[in-house]
């Protein structure tokens, strides 16, 4: 017995000491390609959720950040409704979102949080039919029917009217759309909603609606999936996911009568304008003539007080840092991602909200 | 032979003939994957495959490594919450067959067995995430030991009863205490069923999914924290075979292949084990 | 013989004195004998701890599943209170609006295992007559019995991942042929997919039950004349009916809780499937898709409420089934 009790207690401890050696130590960090990166404490990552919109922007962000300031940055693009539920769970340091936090989220959430503007992007309608090789052009109203389900197949003459001399295929039209809290739903719903009578009525705007027809996916990346798996299929996904994959999108006619290709152009002309203090904007349906109309801001979303559940002044410091290289050197990786930098206005309105950041009642930045 | 027998004969060779092809119609789907996965699979792996993290979003290379340890971890620690549980909970189940306790005790076993995995994901969440205030790896740990308990203890427990009772009686008459009779003799005799039942469960958890949703919750960088969310390598197949990007499907193949093979090579020890000793499980 | 008591050597008091005498006076034997005492009650104590903790462990798996159904009806309160059990009937479930209703997903869950099981069934019977009769031993079973068990060892994301890439495309291109709109995401789909996953555990069941049948039954057929299909309709199967029955029921529950491999090819529609090449969402799939985004307290709380009714129909079937099994092989 004592030799039985001896061996447990060895294999036991020396379990034990493996473990928090394991853990201690935190293991190496690095984004991949063999490069030297310093390693960093593993329990000072900060940890992020939200925006699928943002994610190719965040992944390049993050890792960038990393090399050069050693904090490490754990972001999962699980949809912007996600993202802000996760952190009225204070589950993670910031959430990221497209939409703002509307009535019922500000309401579930037990102080008040900042929304900081970090990027402009343009939610681009992609589709998949290779044998059109122009490319696709939609009206407002041809786009809300197609998404009412009332135009149902490619070669609808109304389709047809507004692509002289394009001959479509008679596949019928499959709708990919979002199956989680999306604030690409909502830039995307509210554009809709602002330009169809029937849409407003039948379905509203807002992260989450009732589509009317087509498949479910969960974030940017299952919409794009569908799309580029099935012929026929359309549906709204960032630029940035459908020019990494090399998918078709289309011109969409905005308020001036103009077809305007989503670019880092036209969304900068539709992000032109003046942000309110709070900076809940949104850029749908833009006046500005070579504005892309279906653009959106996406904001990080930080507790406004940063003392809750024991996290350090060190911790909310860093989270401020990060938020505020964001907004300023950070911009210079958006453009190569198709992402449109922020005006000077955005960035003055995002470093006002976030010096009012506080610990403890005191502000963080100074 | 009248044309009845033969019409009777006839019938009883044509059953057979269809019982023999869709028996083995079966395996097709199985043998159709395990090509499929290899075939793409194969090309992925490298020592630069296993060893590095994924690249940022659109950026080709990368690796899984981060998933592998994760895995590794993460399994590791839910094996050594659940064995120790396990095996006193089949050595319970064995030696009092008849108490009230035993009858309900292994009535819960059955119950877990048939548990979704998704429920115990849920259950997970509520106990170790909300109240710790954050993913970890320790709460995914703790779903999937809750998984691995029935197999376990059901190996543990028609293993010992395998076992002769002669053995027991003698070790008693020998003198031996209780404890003793069982952690030295009925253990060490039974050890082959038991092993086998401990790698089948780690077989059965190393690819499950749901549970790790709501707990595990991923970490793109390699770490060894079981308090922070990690990695690993079924969550990482989920994420990216439904993702668009090129680079990360041909990541989820290779990842699969890597797990699919674990997994049949696990299975096919316990098989092993079980034969070379002959043990029912 | 009288032992000195030598106060000077040993130190004073009684109990040393006592000692010395013991030592002195066949000493050896006694001190060993009570040392020996000392460690049976050591024993005995440790006995007792390991037979507590035995029973504690015991305990532990009642406590665990209590817990479960404990957590899950806990968190299902705030939906029961506030949609009642209209929340089981109702067609509509609109997290926007507030409206929830599981009707959409008992559909899909019943419809997705449901009609895997008809596939599958064929196929699971056709591989236990195969090992259970024809060919009960040999290598040529042995290795169709570990195939087939392999089966179930291939985990549910890689089924998935496989349908994604071969199953849906395949499906799609069926649905264009025949005129259906080619989504290759659907109900089918993962009917399709299920039916694979559960083949093995009927299949297993049943080989056992089949060969559990005594051979003198069978035998008496064979005598009287029978053929080989004649003894299997006749002997084999109104004997391990209840066995089979069990078998399916197993196959049944395990199908009722999948999750990743059908969240992944049924399309993820919350709306009453239209057809069974409609997409949809079974309760496990909309837990796994929603979850960590439900934001109001009464979804998630629906969510879980799901979670609960889940469990309790994989529960009731799955300990139904094994009583069955374990009522047929105690007979």
């Amino acid at each position: 017995m004592k030799n039985l009790l001896v061996t447990r207690a060895i294999i036991l401890v020396s379990m034990t000491v493996v473990a928090l050696s394991l853990t201690s130590c935190g293991g190496s960090g690095g984004t991949g390609g063999g490069t030297d990166s310093t390693s960093s404490k593993s329990d000072e990552a900060l940890i992020g959720a939200g925006s699928s919109f943002d994610n190719p922007l965040f992944s390049k962000l993050f890792s960038e950040y990393d090399k050069a300031n050693s904090v490490r940055v754990n972001y999962q693009s699980v949809g912007s409704g996600a993202g802000i539920s996760q952190l009225t769970n204070k589950t993670v340091d910031f959430g990221a979102s497209d939409a703002p936090m509307n009535g019922k989220q500000d309401s579930a959430i037990s102080a008040p949080a900042l929304h900081i503007p970090v990027t402009a992007g343009a939610v681009v309608l992609s589709y998949n039919m290779p044998e059109i090789k122009d490319t696709l052009m939609l009206t407002p109203t041809v786009l809300a029917e197609i998404f009412l389900g009332k135009i149902t197949k490619w070669d609808d003459p109304k389709i047809a009217a507004i692509n002289k001399g394009v001959k479509f295929p008679s596949t019928s039209i499959l709708i990919s759309h979002r199956s989680d809290g999306s604030g690409t739903s909502n830039i995307f719903t509210t554009y809709l909603a602002k330009v169809s009578d029937e849409w407003n009525s039948k379905v509203g705007k807002g992260s989450s609606v009732n589509w009317p027809v087509g498949l479910g996916n969960k974030g940017n990346e299952g919409v794009a999936g569908l799309i580029k798996q099935t012929p026929g299929a359309i549906g709204y996904i960032e630029l940035a996911y459908a020019v990494q994959n090399n998918m078709a999108f289309a011109k969409v006619q905005n308020k001036s009568g103009n077809y305007i290709t989503p670019s880092i152009a036209s969304v900068t002309a539709a992000a032109n304008i003046n942000i309110p203090a709070d900076s809940k904007v949104s850029l749908t349906n833009t006046d500005a003539t070579d504005g892309y109309p279906i653009s959106g801001f996406s904001w990080v979303l930080i507790y406004k007080e940063q003392k809750y559940n024991d996290r350090s002044l060190d911790r909310a410091t860093k989270l401020v840092k990060l938020v505020s290289w964001m907004i300023h050197d950070g911009q210079q990786y958006s453009s190569a991602l198709n992402y449109a930098p922020l005006s000077a206005n955005a960035v003055s309105v995002g470093d006002a909200i976030l010096k009012s950041a506080t610990y403890d009642g005191k502000p963080i930045l100074q | 032979m009248n044309a009845n027998i033969r019409y009777r004969i006839g019938k009883s060779t044509m059953f057979k003939g269809l019982t023999i092809l869709l028996a083995f119609a079966c395996v097709v789907p199985l043998i159709a994957i395990l090509f499929y996965i290899i075939r793409a699979g194969v090309t992925r792996i490298s020592w630069h495959f296993i060893i590095n993290t994924p690249k940022p979003v659109g950026e080709s290379g990368g690796g899984i490594a981060n998933a592998l340890l994760g895995s590794i971890i993460i399994i590791l620690v839910a094996a050594i919450i659940a064995i120790p549980i396990g095996i006193m909970s089949g050595i319970y189940l064995n030696e009092y067959k008849k108490a009230k306790l035993a009858y309900w005790s292994r009535l819960c076993v059955d119950i877990l067995q048939g548990v979704p995995s998704i429920v115990i994901g849920i259950v997970a969440y509520f106990w170790l995430v909300k109240p710790l205030g954050g993913f970890s790896a320790i709460s995914g740990s703790v779903a999937l030991a809750i998984m691995m308990l029935p197999i376990v203890v059901r190996s543990t427990e028609e293993t010992l009863k395998l076992l002769p009772d002669s053995l027991k009686e003698a070790a008693f008459a020998l003198g031996m205490p209780f404890h003793r009779v069982i952690l030295k003799v009925l253990v060490p005799c039974g050890i082959s069923g038991i092993l086998s039942g401990v790698i089948l469960s780690v077989a059965r958890i190393a690819g499950e999914t749901a549970p790790l949703l709501f707990t595990a919750f991923g970490n793109p960088y390699i770490t060894a924290d079981i308090r922070k969310p990690m990695q690993s390598l079924p969550l990482l197949i989920f994420n990216y075979a439904t993702s668009p990007y090129v680079d990360w499907l041909n990541l989820a193949w290779g990842a699969s292949l890597i797990l699919l093979v674990w997994v049949l090579f696990l299975n096919i020890t316990t098989k092993i084990i079980t034969r070379r000793w002959k043990v029912q499980l | 013989m009288d032992a000195p008591v030598d106060k000077g050597m040993v130190g004073s008091g009684a109990e040393t004195a006592e000692m010395n005498l013991l030592r002195t006076a066949n000493a050896p034997s006694i001190v060993s004998a009570v040392s020996r005492l000392k460690k049976s009650y050591r024993q005995i104590r440790t006995e007792s701890i390991f037979k507590r903790a035995l029973v504690i462990m015991g305990l532990a798996m009642v406590v665990l599943v209590l817990g479960i159904l404990f957590t899950l009806v806990v968190e299902s309160i705030p939906s029961i209170k506030a949609l009642g059990f209209k929340f089981l009937w109702g067609k509509t479930w609109d997290p926007v609006q507030d409206i929830y209703g599981a009707y959409p997903f008992l559909l899909g869950t019943l419809l997705t295992s449901f009609i895997a099981l008809i596939i599958s069934v064929p196929f699971s019977f056709a591989v236990a007559v195969f090992l259970g009769e024809y060919y009960p031993k040999g290598w040529f079973s042995d290795l169709l019995k570990n195939t087939v068990e392999l089966i179930a060892a291939v985990p549910s994301v890689i089924y998935g991942f496989w349908g994604l890439a071969v199953l849906v495309p395949t499906v799609r291109s069926f649905e264009s042929k025949v005129g259906i709109q080619p989504i290759g995401v659907g109900i089918f789909t993962s009917s399709l997919i299920l039916a694979v996953m559960i083949i093995p555990y009927a299949a297993s069941l049943g080989r056992s039950m089949i060969q559990m049948v005594p051979s003198h039954l069978k035998e008496g057929a064979y005598s009287l004349g029978a053929t080989r299909w004649e003894v299997i309709r006749s002997v084999i199967f109104p004997y391990t009916k209840s066995g089979l029955f069990a078998g399916i029921l197993l196959s049944l529950g395990r199908a009722l809780g999948e999750t990743m491999a059908v969240t992944m090819v049924i399309g993820n529609t919350s709306i009453i499937p239209k057809s069974i090449f409609a997409p949809g969402n079974t309760m496990a799939s909309v837990i796994a898709n929603e979850f960590t985004e439900a934001d109001k307290p009464v979804y998630v709380s629906a969510l879980i409420e799901l979670g609960l009714v889940l469990f309790l129909v994989t529960v009731v079937i799955n300990v139904i089934g094994k009583k069955i099994i374990s009522r047929f092989t105690n007979e």
